[in-house]
């Protein structure tokens, strides 16, 4: 669940960092009002879940406030990667001495919380770290102990920062890994912190992602900032197909088929089990398969959920063939998601035996699913064949065209 | 239409209404239904059919699920 800049801002005030004053505006004229209350110059920034904000004119600079409304006026109607702003943050323009980064994260290797700080704030990490790694730092730390602004210091100081800024970028640095902590973010990011030229350091513009499943857990946050319950705020809208899916997950309390996420591929995925789907979806890639979809089934759907999953995902233009893929299950019975494949399938008007390019759940209820597999013709293996092995051979009679 | 299941009701469980109520009251997946004291099967649900057995322990040898792929 992603925040607007406006959003992030007001969660790091709570956390007490230190930020420039600022307005969000949904109109021109309170632009103006906000331009006036700075009294001095101002940028106007807009409210838009994408990045690229800069380059595609979404942020511009005024000295009056006349001008802030004439840009506001043109920010707000202006769509960025297609999506429209919901309004204009107004913020006083100040002088930067020199700019900072500094992001908390998850380290899915290490399996850790880290710190990314450098003293290069305001372009592209990524860059930093390919061009100036001696300019970032990694500093992990444990999620399951209390954090110490210890760890906050090391991470600034590995820079080679020193003295009063040292002290006041470890407050900063700190508030946000504790705000990262506390709030469930999967990403809490400044960039970039200004030192300005009186020697204060500020939070110029902030970028919060929160793990979509810890929302319910942060309901007085969301209330606070008006985030309603109904918005996932993800990285793009859903497509129809995700609605659907959706839709398919939430009528039938059995089970979970759904979480899907669409993609451009021809190899439709019914995937799941104990981290399976993401397994499984790395392995179809890794075998040179094209995804359709991610999605995740388990805790036993009933048949006919798991029947509209498959009637859905097979009726996709460019769906060729779908794979039928868990690690080994116990709380799923091979049985019923074979019937509902199968009867997915017919009922979509595809013959099994051709669909479904491989099935390869074992588990509870194998002999029963494999007796349903064999009378329709579906290709299917058990636990002697990998995952791994199951996607290959998945990938292989895609390529045998349905 | 049934793909996978077929369950057959021996006709004596008409002639009673109580046993009949109970067969539909023990199935987790609401495969029966009493109308006008008639038990009867929902088509929609049968392919649900867990295979669970209590229809079958609740009236011994007067319903039998068959499974169509066997």
């Amino acid at each position: 669940m992603r925040f607007y800049e406006f959003e992030s801002k007001q969660i790091l005030k709570k956390a007490g960092i230190p930020l420039p004053k600022s307005h969000f505006c949904k109109t021109a004229d309170q632009a103006a009002a906000a331009a006036f209350e700075i009294a001095g110059p101002v940028v106007i920034k807009s409210q838009v879940l994408s990045g690229g904000r800069m380059k595609a004119g979404g942020v511009k600079f005024a000295d009056s406030p006349g001008e802030a409304a004439e840009h506001a006026r043109a920010i707000l109607a202006l769509p960025i990667n297609g999506l429209m702003p919901v309004g204009v943050l107004v913020e006083e323009k100040r002088a930067i001495a020199q700019e900072y980064f500094a992001a908390v994260t998850w380290d899915g290797r290490a399996k850790k919380a880290v710190i990314i700080f450098s003293d290069m704030g305001g372009i592209d990490i990524e860059e930093i770290a390919e061009k100036h790694p001696e300019h970032l730092s990694r500093t992990h730390f444990s999620a399951s102990r209390p954090f110490s602004d210890y760890i906050a210091k090391n991470a600034v100081a590995g820079v080679g920062v020193t003295g009063n800024d040292l002290n006041a970028l470890t407050r900063i640095v700190a508030g946000l890994a504790r705000t990262f902590l506390d709030r469930d973010m999967t990403l809490a990011e400044i960039n970039p912190i200004g030192k300005l030229e009186d020697g204060s350091i500020i939070a110029l513009d902030a970028h919060m992602d929160m793990e979509s499943e810890a929302a319910r857990q942060h309901l007085d946050l969301l209330k606070e900032l008006g985030v309603g319950p109904e918005e996932k705020r993800q990285a793009r809208p859903p497509t129809q197909f995700e609605i659907d899916a959706e839709k398919v997950d939430s009528a039938d309390t059995r089970g979970v088929a759904g979480n899907l996420t669409e993609f451009d591929g021809n190899l439709g995925l019914i995937i799941g089990a104990g981290g399976g789907s993401l397994t499984l979806f790395d392995a179809v890639r890794a075998a040179g398969g094209r995804p359709a979809n991610y999605c995740e089934i388990g805790g036993n759907p009933s048949v006919s959920k798991a029947a509209n999953l498959t009637k859905l995902i097979c009726a996709q233009p460019g769906v060729e063939k779908i794979a039928v893929m868990m690690n080994v299950v116990s709380n799923t019975r091979v049985d019923i998601v074979a019937r509902g494949v199968v009867k997915g399938c017919i009922e979509a008007g595809f013959d099994p035996a051709e669909k479904i390019a491989i099935f390869r759940i074992p588990g509870s209820w194998e002999d029963e699913g494999f007796a349903i597999l064999k009378k329709y013709g579906v290709p299917y293996v058990d636990r002697t064949v990998s995952m791994d092995e199951a996607a290959r051979m998945a990938v292989e009679n895609t390529k045998k065209k349905a | 239409m049934a793909m996978f299941i077929r369950v057959d009701i021996d006709p004596s469980v008409q002639q009673d209404p109580a046993l009949g109520k109970r067969i539909a009251e023990v199935c987790p997946v609401d495969i029966f239904k009493v109308a006008d004291n008639r038990l009867e099967t929902v088509e929609a649900n049968l392919d649900e059919c867990t295979l669970c057995d209590l229809c079958t322990i609740a009236a011994p040898g007067k319903v039998t699920v068959v499974k169509l792929y066997r």
